[in-house]
């Protein structure tokens, strides 16, 4: 029996889409057999981070209304053998579906695979309530700024209210070169103000942006940072100890890296 | 001198600082959903039981709820108040 797991953070454009696609990848790549549900209905997103856009049939209403079965909707990403998606409508609204049926769904998806994540529509209305409804564990991701620390301290607590009482943070987006001048809060100055456990760190990386303009998860990438953490990410997922990295030092976060798994800049 | 330059200093100024004391001051009222009206009622009856019993400065009370973390390492709200004392009254000694 799987697990699900939703990805969720309260505000939107925080990278909760990409933590999704980028987790999901990686926890394949690690033989797992991962299915990404995409619960933001009318706003899907979750197929054209992933590439898999055209490749859509069927959709979540469509299961839920009994239209298709459920293997018909799922679609297979030929890329990393076992990842598959569970597309969001787009042309209905959140309240085609109740938590009860996304609970029932999520049942029967943990039945045939390892990990089920859930992306959360941004939000704390009906589509943040499906999206938990059926949730086993809980991601909370955010961005070091006063709006997305905020929103996610929000979150946090609605969780709790929902029987997800410790959610893990991954802070996304970090700039090491900001929060050496002191302009950008630090690891220990976002988990201090939100008391949650650290699932992970992602650096602010120019590769998300190249590797989404593909439609190519960044986990794929093995000389991108991002991508390294976003696989450190799921290693930590299987509940492997990897530490996070430990950027009181001179070095830059990104030299850390680059040297410490030998990518050097040459 | 010295400390007019160390107060206006790299530390105490550096975007950071600010964004953390202005999350922790907006967060306390997020979690406790209570407003500054709601703080001044409670703040205002305290200091109509305990006047009975002791002087203090009216200015001087701090009253807010905060998050506290038990011996589990849970995090929770509670209620602070610290009301510096002037005097206790002489009702105050003898009770007690």
């Amino acid at each position: 029996m799987g697990e699900v797991y939703v990805i969720t953070s309260g505000k939107g454009g925080v990278g909760k889409t990409t933590t999704t696609a980028n987790i999901g990848a990686a926890l394949a790549m690690e033989g797992k057999k991962v299915v990404l549900l995409d619960a933001d209905i009318g706003l899907r997103n979750l197929d054209v981070v992933l590439g898999l856009e055209n490749r859509i049939v069927y959709d979540l209403i469509d299961v839920i209304e009994g239209t298709c079965r459920l293997k018909q909707a799922l679609v297979k990403d030929k890329r990393f053998d076992g990842l598959y998606l569970m597309p969001a409508a787009q042309t209905r609204d959140k309240n085609a579906i109740s938590p009860k049926q996304m609970q029932d769904l999520c049942k029967e998806l943990k039945q045939e695979f390892d990990y089920v994540l859930i992306d959360c529509p941004a939000g704390i209305e009906q589509g943040f309530k499906n999206a938990v409804a059926g949730a086993d564990k809980a991601i909370v991701v955010t961005i070091p700024e006063v709006s997305a620390v905020r929103d996610a301290d929000r979150i946090i607590g609605l969780l709790a209210a929902n029987d997800l009482p410790y959610p893990q943070l991954i802070i996304n987006r970090l700039r090491i070169d900001m929060v050496k001048r002191g302009d950008m809060m630090d690891i220990d100055d976002t988990i201090d103000i939100l008391g949650v456990d650290l699932l992970g760190v992602v650096p602010d990386d120019e590769d998300i942006v190249v590797s989404t303009n593909k439609g190519e998860p960044v986990v794929a990438n093995e000389n991108s940072l991002a991508g390294m953490t976003f696989r450190n990410i799921a290693k930590r997922i299987e509940g492997h100890a990897i530490p996070i990295m430990d950027l009181d030092t001179d070095d830059s976060l990104i030299d850390k890296l680059k040297r410490l798994f030998g990518i050097g800049k040459k | 001198m010295f400390d007019f330059f160390k107060f206006f200093g790299k530390e105490e100024s550096s975007s950071k600082n600010i964004a953390k004391e202005r999350l922790k001051l907006v967060l306390i009222h997020d979690r406790a959903n209570v407003s500054p009206k709601f703080l001044d009622m409670i703040k205002g009856d305290i200091i109509k039981v305990i006047s009975d019993y002791m002087e203090f400065d009216i200015d001087e009370i701090d009253i807010r709820i905060t998050k506290v973390q038990n011996e589990d390492s849970e995090y929770g709200s509670a209620l602070i108040a610290n009301i510096p004392i002037k005097k206790m009254k002489k009702i105050g000694k003898n009770t007690g």
